[in-house]
């Protein structure tokens, strides 16, 4: 594999490639197949999937408890964001109403959680991508016995979820002149009276985005952490040999290339925890909703309509749109780093 | 603690200037993001009147055990006896992680290695259902949970654990590093397909595999959902469920917060463990290894 520098993306491609030449079924053989009639068409893919049969027995176990537990869950869900469904009654169908409310009256949602889930998400997603990669990147340059402790303390807000959130940011960010941030501020003489951080709707969705990007230190990080420390030595061996000389270069020409799969699962959690980012709002400020809406995402919208209004269908349906728009953003991250192997 | 700090004193001096600069920085870095962890330590160990102090405080000034002997009280009143809930949960979450690793990991091979047909749906139904937002999902899953008939057992703890679309994701990408000649090699040595996964795909994946079985524990320990929608009867339910019940329900909010605050502790320690001894793995078996 001494071709992996340059083309880290194409190692997909070839392994499938690689597989298919060893299913000893030349191309014109299938060819062949696909002229004959659609019976025999039928035939040859059960031919084909019983030629695959210990594929599907290693992938059953995992596809059982998936289609039981989330795939019938979700596409019930997806059924649901056409009905009235208040969770007691039966459902009721009503078609598109759901969505056309949705995209046409429901100002809170037009006004407030659109735009903010927009503004978060730009900021939060990407910046928590390059933070995550970045601090991946700087503690594999240390010396082994320190990675695992500078792991663990770059992934503990992810470890302590929910505990620690708020409680460590509220002294900083208190609103009187006892808060951290605005002692510090008032004694630097930036500020003259204190802020109030998280219950100005002017700063909450800036105080949002600051602990939340502290916090996008999860799996996707982990991975990366293993994904660069798994790039071959000799790699960099060579590239110096051959004259590379900073680490930036490094960075761009060999690691990130070496570590295609790991940066495109870290994208994807990177924009899934992103837009399903909700608590943290009405955590910092203490309110529900938040004050003036000004941190109101649309995991909000959606608690609200599933939780406290018991509209199930509406917030059904909310769960939908999100669900495009996050298939939408991973679509172009996935133009950034996919390769072709991967639908 | 004190002998690591000690050893690693003894490794800077062999540092190159960026690392001794780096470690600086993240040591600054590393503290403030460690915050949590030194909360829960201390928080665990305040006296009442320390505990409401506003703003909180991270470190405790008169450590006492008193929040231990309320935790201790409010479980011996309880009426199923709290060795069984702890069963329940060390039960589950062992279970679990052993479940989760290796029904992934058997999704993953195939998913990466071979292009068997439907392997792309297959795939792109687990990145969708990622994205979709959990709230609306719970009532489906109540009925599907309860149709297929396994309500308070614990099944219904552990199969809905068992679909962890995360894992299969992650293991898949590591494995489509696999070079296909390691594998191959083996094939025309005679090895059984699951012997190349089991004995060739896994060990070099171990990296994805300890990090998967990381989040396998941490979903099963810190679970309440099963508990709290499918188990009926309160010897099924687990640890973490009579934790966080100690201050839901209550008309006020400062009883018990002592016994609440050791709660949180007790249900942090596990995961702090895991984590270490497992990252550990991840990061020594790189150091070894790394694909070639």
């Amino acid at each position: 594999m001494s071709s992996k520098i340059g083309a880290g993306g194409v190692i997909v491609g070839k392994s499938k490639l690689g597989v298919q030449e060893t299913d000893s079924e030349t191309p014109s053989a299938g060819i062949g197949k696909r002229r004959a009639g659609a019976k025999s068409r039928v035939a040859a893919l059960a031919a084909e999937i019983w030629k695959y049969r210990l594929s599907y027995a290693f992938v059953t176990p995992f596809l059982l408890c998936f289609i039981a537990f989330i795939v019938v869950p979700v596409i019930a869900a997806v059924a649901l964001s056409f009905t009235y469904f208040n969770a007691i009654e039966r459902p009721r169908f009503i078609g598109w109403q759901n969505f056309q409310y949705l995209i046409s009256q429901d100002l809170l949602f037009l006004k407030y959680a659109l735009p903010n889930t927009f503004k978060f998400a730009v900021i939060v997603g990407p910046g928590g991508y390059i933070a995550a990669f970045l601090l991946a990147w700087l503690i594999s340059q240390l010396p082994g016995k320190l990675q695992k402790w500078f792991a663990l303390a770059m992934y503990t807000p992810s470890l302590t979820i929910g505990i620690a959130m708020s409680i460590v940011w509220l002294p900083m960010l208190t609103g009187d002149r006892i808060g951290y941030l605005n002692s510090i501020l008032l004694r630097l003489g930036w500020i003259e009276v204190p802020q109030l951080w998280v219950t100005d709707p002017d700063y909450l969705m800036n105080a949002m985005i600051g602990v939340t990007l502290w916090s996008s230190m999860g799996v996707g990080f982990l991975a990366m952490l293993a994904g660069i420390l798994n790039v071959n030595k000799d790699y960099y061996e060579a590239a110096r040999i051959d004259g590379m000389k900073s680490r930036l270069q490094e960075i761009w020409y060999i690691t990130i290339p070496s570590m295609k799969p790991q940066m495109l699962f870290g994208a994807v959690m990177a924009i899934v925890t992103t837009f399903k980012t909700g608590a943290i709002g009405v955590e910092l400020s203490g309110v529900n909703p938040t004050p003036a809406y000004s941190g109101h995402l649309i995991i909000n919208h959606i608690d609200d309509f599933g939780f406290i209004r018991f509209e199930m269908g509406y917030a059904a349906a909310i769960s939908v749109f999100l669900l495009i728009l996050m298939y939408v953003s991973n679509k172009l991250s996935w133009g950034l780093f996919g390769s072709k192997g991967d639908e | 603690m004190l002998g690591s700090l000690w050893r690693r004193r003894g490794r800077l001096n062999r540092m190159d200037g960026f690392q001794k600069l780096l470690t600086l920085l993240l040591i600054v870095l590393g503290a403030f993001m460690l915050l949590p962890i030194v909360y829960i330590f201390n928080h665990a160990f305040k006296p009442y009147h320390e505990l409401f102090v506003y703003p909180p405080t991270f470190l405790v000034r008169e450590p006492s055990l008193q929040n231990v002997n309320e935790l201790l009280a409010v479980t011996s009143r309880s009426t199923v006896p709290m060795i069984r809930y702890l069963f329940n949960s060390v039960f589950v979450s062992g279970l679990a992680v052993v479940l989760v690793t290796g029904v992934s990991a058997l999704c993953a091979y195939p998913l990466s290695k071979h292009r068997f047909p439907g392997a792309g749906i297959v795939f792109a139904a687990i990145l969708l259902t990622l994205m979709f937002a959990p709230e609306v999902v719970q009532i489906p899953r109540y009925l599907v949970v309860s149709e297929l008939g396994i309500m308070n057992t614990y099944f219904a703890h552990l199969l809905p654990l068992m679909a962890m679309p995360i894992g299969v994701f992650l293991l898949k990408q590591f494995m489509d590093q696999v070079p296909d000649s390691l594998l191959e090699a083996a094939r025309i040595d005679g090895a059984s397909e699951f012997f190349v996964f089991w004995r060739i795909a896994v060990p070099v994946c171990m990296p994805a595999v300890a990090t998967v079985a990381i989040l396998a524990f941490q979903n099963a320990w810190g679970n309440v959902e099963t508990s709290a929608l499918f188990m009926l009867d309160d010897e099924m339910k687990s640890f973490s469920f009579f934790l966080s019940t100690l201050t839901n329900n209550l008309a006020n909010n400062v009883a018990m917060q002592g016994a609440a605050a050791v709660a949180a502790l007790i249900m942090f320690v596990p995961n702090l463990i895991v984590f270490v001894i497992l990252q550990g793995k991840v990061i020594a078996t790189m150091a070894h290894s790394g694909i070639k």
